[in-house]
């Protein structure tokens, strides 16, 4: 341990839900995405899953809407470091989506892209049993677009780069494919629990 | 709707294994730039190199083994002389921040890894046009200071925006590659306001063959106004790359 001279930090807090190496960002939200935020109506918003499943189909906003809704209440974890508590995301489990697909057996990854062209990878596994929802609420009002609105992919257990903004699809593969920052030197799962920031981590 | 491409650039040659692994880092100078950035250099022996834009993840531990890490971008040109430099605006309650510009002496020792990102960079084989405010000039003048140290021939411009005069980061060293905007006071003659299309206009006007290559870095809200800007004015979306200081 290389002890950094004259450095004491922020008074502790217990708080058993903050991942290693992270901080509480409080109120703030950070906007961290790479790409120019776009603009796009609920009206122009399309999400589609094919690939390895037994019917590809898409979703445009009102037949999305029609699905069961679903609410993520905890905490989201950023790969720069800032972890924010209590945030509230509305929209549907990505369950009632794959369930309508049915994907093969033969199904193991993910590659999420959005209506900008960005794209994360992440295992199948990652993506259900309740752990992920495709989310146009936050804190009870649409979604705003510098946030990922209308619409983003929702996966809070992982970094939330993987949290593709403005989703406009999944692809369901038989292997791992980088997407666009675990291209550029992240990694490809990106578990906070387990620090998973960089390839090779 | 059609997926709008953007540019994944290629693949910067660091090997993984390299940026993986924190390196003890030794403060050798530091050097203050307005009164509330100043500019932190490092002897780091065996950093791999990097590509200007890039940044790093910097740690400090406390005695009882508490960890604070932040990213930030690395201000000074590649070279050879196992020094790096950061440069640190004093962030209100900022516990790292607040450690370099209240704490920090010559001699002290903090940890690094890095380079980081393959997306913000210049590999210096491109014309650029770099678009900053505040302390977002700070990876952009990695990349002026490259262009400049290296001799390179494809044109490179800058805009960025500060509040004052006093508040420029870097201003002894800006040249005529360098259009400042002054936002909140400027010495008599000089205009103040926020970045407009008329300061865009020419700088996309002027765009070589096979157009600039936009790199634009700031806090998000002025990265968004910015990002709007040079859209507005041509600047294709794929050729627009971001880094937002949150």
């Amino acid at each position: 341990m290389n002890i950094t001279r004259g450095f004491s930090g922020r008074p502790r807090v217990d708080n058993p839900g903050l991942p290693p190496g992270q901080y509480d960002a409080g109120d703030a939200w950070p906007v961290l995405s790479a790409e120019v935020t776009p603009d796009i109506a609920p009206a122009d918003w399309t999400f589609r899953i094919d690939g390895l499943v037994a019917e590809p189909r898409s979703w445009d906003w009102e037949q999305a809407h029609r699905l069961p809704a679903s609410a993520y209440e905890g905490a989201v974890h950023c790969v720069t470091s800032w972890s924010k508590f209590g945030v509230r995301f509305g929209g549907v489990s990505l369950d009632a989506f794959l369930d309508q697909v049915r994907p093969l057996e033969s199904a193991t990854h993910v590659v999420a892209y959005s209506h900008t062209g960005y794209t994360t990878n992440l295992p199948l596994a990652d993506v259900t049993g309740g752990r992920a929802w495709i989310a146009w609420e936050y804190d009870g009002r649409p979604l705003p677009a510098e946030h990922g609105g209308p619409a983003r992919l929702l996966v809070p257990h992982l970094y939330f780069w993987k949290s593709a903004k403005w989703i406009a699809g999944l692809r369901l593969l038989d292997h791992d494919e980088p997407g666009f920052w675990e291209s550029n030197g992240y990694h490809e799962r990106g578990n906070p629990w387990e620090e998973q920031r960089y390839s090779g981590d | 709707m059609p997926p709008v491409r953007f540019a994944v650039p290629g693949r910067i040659g660091v090997s993984e294994q390299e940026a993986s692994v924190w390196r003890t880092a030794t403060l050798t100078g530091i050097r203050r730039e307005t009164p509330r950035v100043a500019t932190f250099r490092f002897a780091v022996p065996g950093w791999p190199g990097h590509v200007p834009g890039q940044h790093l993840m910097l740690r400090l531990t406390a005695a009882d083994g508490y960890v604070a890490q932040r990213h930030y971008s690395i201000a000074s040109a590649p070279d050879d002389s196992g020094h790096i430099e950061l440069t640190l605006d004093h962030v209100d309650g900022g516990e790292v921040s607040g450690w370099f510009h209240t704490v920090a002496r010559v001699g002290d020792r903090v940890e690094l890894r890095g380079p980081l990102s393959g997306f913000f960079a210049w590999p210096g084989d491109r014309p650029a046009l770099l678009i900053g405010a505040g302390s977002g000039v700070v990876p952009l003048m990695s990349m002026v200071r490259h262009h400049r140290a290296r001799g390179l021939s494809h044109p490179l411009r800058m805009l960025v925006s500060a509040r004052s005069p006093e508040d420029l980061i870097y201003a002894r060293e800006l040249g005529p590659e360098t259009t400042t905007v002054f936002t909140r006071s400027a010495p008599p003659g000089v205009p103040v306001g926020r970045m407009t299309a008329a300061h865009v206009a020419p700088l996309l006007a002027e765009r070589p063959p096979g157009g600039w290559e936009a790199y634009v870095c700031g806090s998000n809200s002025f990265a968004e106004h910015a990002s709007r800007l040079l859209v507005a004015a041509g600047q294709p979306v794929d050729r627009i790359r971001i880094e937002r200081f949150g």
